[in-house]
């Protein structure tokens, strides 16, 4: 699914070094194309987390402020899932922190596609997501990741700020909520971001089934946030086994 | 300070800081394939543990069928690779035509 990892490709291609700017040119054929699609579904997202955090009762700002700021869509979801659930601000900042660590993974993957200047590191950091990682790890040689990654990076990021703070804007008109059911459309899109792994993983089938029942057996018993993170708990029904399998372009963050 | 912006921020600020592990250390540290494994399967456990208790709990009580049904509705349209938009609005859709039969 991704060919020409990371690894072999480094530091000493000549051309990389002569050019400090990235074109639409360098990416492979049909890449620009596959980078559009997923601006397009990421579009989708972004409104209905923006709808969905202001329907369920959060103040217009704070999707706003979490996508410019924190800028990675599943962890966004499961800390606006804590806070409307009735879990605190600590406990929702610890579920967004967990399962972003995988960013960190993702960071040292993509490194070398960012640019050797420092401005380019630290701006470039903020734009790492599983998305623009997916795209930079498909590319062939270290210009078109380059390129990847700041075409794709660049966009997503306009797209999704864009697109939350119109969701926030539609949501806060839409007034009485479990009227439209959106109630559900939360988890339902959690499912909908975790089914590509559980599909593939058996570890990850049988981890989060274990940690599933954990949680909703705590539920009643914890206050809200914890059972959740309980049931990281179920990480001991793991099985050893080999490689990780990367992201791929059509799953959002 | 207010809580929102707390949690904003501690994110905000947690996430930079894994983001800029690649660019800082730029090759120098690889994680070893088990950390990482574990550290993605942990990403699966607390989305699975998110969503099945954000479909069946509301606060400390049961949420009703409504809710679950239409949870599972989403689920068989995603896993039939359905687009985004069409999961999140069956999901919906669904749960709101419950409540109109008088269902929880």
């Amino acid at each position: 699914m991704l060919p020409g990892m990371c690894s072999s490709h480094r530091t000493d291609d000549p051309v990389e070094r002569t050019t400090g700017l990235v074109r639409f040119s360098d990416l492979p054929p049909g890449v620009l194309r596959d980078i559009a699609l997923v601006l397009v579904a990421d579009a989708v997202v972004g409104l209905s987390f923006g709808a969905i955090s202001v329907a369920g009762g959060l103040p217009l700002w704070v999707p706003v402020a979490m996508s410019l700021l924190v800028y990675a869509g599943s962890a966004q979801f499961s800390a606006v899932a804590v806070l409307t659930a009735g879990g605190g601000p600590a406990a929702a900042a610890a579920t967004g922190l967990l399962l972003n660590s995988r960013t960190a993974a993702f960071s040292l993957a993509v490194a070398d596609s960012l640019g050797r200047s420092w401005p380019a590191r630290l701006v470039g950091a903020h734009l790492i997501t599983d998305e623009t990682a997916a795209f930079v790890l498909a590319q062939p040689d270290l210009r078109s990741r380059k390129a990847a990654f700041w075409i794709s990076g660049a966009g997503l990021f306009a797209v999704w700020n864009i697109s939350v703070f119109g969701g926030a804007l539609a949501g806060s008109a839409l007034g009485d909520t479990g009227r439209f059911g959106l109630d559900a459309a939360f988890p339902a899109v959690l499912l909908a971001l975790v089914l590509p792994a559980v599909r593939d993983d058996g570890n990850a089938r049988r981890a989060g089934a274990v940690g599933a029942v954990i949680a909703l057996a705590a539920t009643p018993v914890l206050p809200a946030g914890a059972p959740v993170l309980l049931a990281l708990l179920g990480l001991v029904a793991m099985r050893r086994r080999v490689p990780v399998t990367p992201p791929s372009p059509g799953s959002p963050s | 300070m207010n809580a929102y912006l707390a949690c904003v921020l501690v994110l905000a600020a947690g996430t930079y800081a894994f983001r800029l592990a690649g660019p800082v250390l730029h090759g120098r540290v690889e994680l070893p394939a088990r950390v990482q494994e574990l550290l993605t399967v942990g990403a699966t456990v607390l989305l699975v543990a998110l969503l099945t208790t954000g479909a069946f709990t509301e606060g400390q009580d049961f949420a009703g069928w409504s809710r679950p049904a239409g949870v599972l509705v989403g689920g068989v349209l995603a896993w039939r690779r359905a687009p985004f938009a069409v999961v999140v609005a069956g999901a919906a859709g669904a749960t709101a035509l419950l409540r109109l039969t008088g269902l929880s």
